[in-house]
């Protein structure tokens, strides 16, 4: 009788225990959730504003945004948003088959001391501060491209690829790497005991069954590079026009926004613009990050 | 010196006991920033206590803080806006601190040498693209000039180009920047304060005449003094309010003759004697009181 009352006594603490760290985890959740409605609720009350005087087409489909202008304020994002599009999927470009070739070898061809040194390298590879990317795309990389291409400078929106292609690389790599690593070791073997080479087994088994964990990485890598502005902003040369080739000078979303917030009036039609950019860079990231999730979520049922 | 024994005591009490209020906050124009810290430094070595943190950021960065409340002196390279004035809480105080002229550059390996404020003008509308017009190589002009929230921007528009700049300016992220880039850009064109052509030795600084057919000056001291030089611009900085002591000390050892060598030597110039008065008027103090006072610390040291 005693016994099982004591029984009991634990049981109940015990379960209160579970119970708080569980309601604990849940107020966690639920705060990171409330942290980010909170934001999107913000953008979106203090960007309306701005549709007072900006018509939304206005804002979407003008090329020019110059709120300060001399004559007649513009606040157009299009140039901006295609600025931002331009950096990102070069990087993209730059940073997908660099990011995928080094989790192939990381994952499946390096020797054990080999990955130990490299993955602990692509990690700290991410720790390198935005500012410290963009002056090496100003002293280091600029001047290469302007050779290369016979251009007077190389601040434009290869540079920019190139510095956000560096800065997406470890996301890219390291969950690259995670969705090889989960593809099952019978695929490999099979593929081995039919006697298909190493290099033909990565390429025509393990990165395919492992491509909705690539692409979900590369989402993600982009999402990345589309928000990143530090480096962008020193490396891109920021200039207002409608880029028309990937050697020209192109000006950001996120540039716009972190030259011109530090001066605004506050409740001017200016600020409210600004935040207007803000929303519509949240909506993007936002989409492709769900997108990747979604991929990523499928990948996992299968 | 009484006084100056009350000030010293002043200053250790403050040291002491209010060590965060007594630390004079500087924001604003990227042109000013380094003549300002120098002189902060200097001021700092001679009065051990005393804290002064200067930042750059562009003159509507400093001025928009100035507003807000969150630095205490704001430097500015261009005239505080009557819109700015109005939603001042309180009392703006100006003070001149030098003179700049403002400096055209181009590469050295650049033929052309001099300008009218005409040609200026078209070649940053956009309505003059090649070398050749003006009498240069025929090669595409590269413009550089600075972001929005620059006030070198705000002058050079509003006596210069009087008009929207070109869309095809890259907007660099300050004077530095763009000596930086017509170093090694040939094509290269760009408007920086006269404190950054010192010591580059690939840039060449252009005179400019104020119309066709007119004598061209180059923005040196004697030109700019007798007003030939057609682009010099007072360098201010404000504070709102009642200027505290603290502040107070440091505008007067701007002002001082020591303070006015320091800004000669970081490449700007004196300010005139009338201004000077008006300076210290504004402080409260005289001229000839003021030097007395330095003499006499001077003597007291050696």
């Amino acid at each position: 009788m005693g016994n099982s009352n004591k029984r009991n006594r634990v049981s109940f603490s015990k379960k209160f225990k579970e119970a708080s760290i569980h309601g604990c985890f849940l107020v966690n959740a639920i705060l990171v959730i409330l942290i980010l409605v909170g934001i999107f609720a913000l953008l979106v009350w203090t960007s309306l504003p701005a549709f007072k005087e900006i018509s939304i087409t206005e804002f979407l489909f003008n090329t020019s945004w110059n709120p300060t202008s001399y004559v007649k304020a513009s606040y157009g994002i299009l140039s901006m948003l295609v600025s931002t599009l331009i950096v990102t999927i070069g990087a993209m470009l730059f940073a997908v088959p660099i990011g995928i070739g080094a989790a192939a070898f990381i994952s499946d061809l390096a020797s054990n001391r080999v990955r130990e040194i490299a993955k602990p390298v692509v990690e700290i590879l991410a720790s390198i501060p935005s500012v410290v990317i963009g002056f090496i795309g100003i002293t280091l990389v600029g001047p290469y491209i302007a050779k290369v291409f016979k251009l007077p400078d190389g601040l434009n929106a290869i540079n920019g690829s190139i510095l956000l292609g560096i800065m997406a690389l470890p996301t890219i790599i390291s969950l690259t790497e995670d969705a090889l690593k989960s593809v099952p070791k019978s695929y490999t073997e099979a593929s081995l005991a039919l006697g298909a080479t190493k290099w033909q087994t990565i390429i025509r088994v393990r990165i395919p069954a492992a491509s909705s964990g690539i692409i979900a990485a590369t989402m993600l890598g982009m999402g990345r590079a589309i928000g990143e502005t530090m480096t962008v902003l020193m490396a891109t040369g920021c200039a207002n026009a409608m880029p028309t080739n990937v050697t020209d000078s192109v000006r950001t979303m996120t540039s716009a926004i972190a030259i011109e917030l530090g001066e605004v009036a506050f409740n001017s039609t200016h600020y409210y613009a600004l935040f207007a950019v803000g929303l519509a860079l949240f909506l993007i990231t936002f989409a492709v990050n769900l997108a990747a999730e979604i991929i990523f979520n499928k990948k996992q049922k299968l | 010196m009484n006084k100056i024994i009350i000030g010293l005591s002043l200053v250790f009490t403050t040291g002491i006991f209010a060590q965060s209020s007594s630390m004079i906050q500087i924001k604003g124009s990227d042109t000013l920033v380094n003549t300002v810290q120098v002189l902060a430094e200097k001021y700092m070595a001679k009065f051990p206590g005393k804290t002064i943190s200067v930042t750059g950021g562009g003159s509507g960065t400093g001025i928009a803080a100035l507003l807000n409340g969150t630095c205490d002196i704001a430097n500015s390279s261009r005239e505080m806006k009557d819109k700015e004035k109005t939603t001042a809480k309180s009392k703006i105080n100006e003070i001149v601190v030098g003179i700049d002229g403002l400096s055209v550059i181009v590469n050295k390996k650049n033929k052309v040498n001099t300008l009218t404020l005409e040609q200026l003008g078209k070649i940053y509308r956009g309505e003059i693209t090649n070398w050749k017009e003006l009498g240069g190589s025929n090669t595409p002009i590269s413009l550089y000039g600075r972001q929005p929230n620059s006030g070198t921007f705000d002058f050079f528009r509003e006596h210069v180009v009087k008009a929207d700049y070109s869309k095809q300016v890259r907007e660099m992220n300050g004077n530095a920047q763009i000596v930086e880039s017509v170093k090694s850009a040939t094509s290269g064109i760009g408007y920086v304060g006269a404190g950054y052509t010192q010591d580059a030795k690939e840039i060449k600084v252009l005179s400019i005449s104020k119309a066709k057919g007119e004598k061209a000056y180059k923005p040196t001291f004697v030109n700019v003094e007798k007003k030939l030089y057609p682009i010099s611009r007072p360098l201010y900085q404000y504070t709102s309010g009642d200027i505290k002591e603290d502040v107070k000390n440091f505008l007067a050892y701007e002002l001082s003759a020591e303070g006015q060598k320091i800004v000669t030597d970081e490449g700007f110039f004196t300010i005139s004697a009338a201004q000077k008065e008006a300076d210290y008027a504004l402080l409260g103090m005289k001229v000839e009181k003021v030097e007395k006072k330095a003499k006499a610390v001077k003597a007291k040291k050696s």
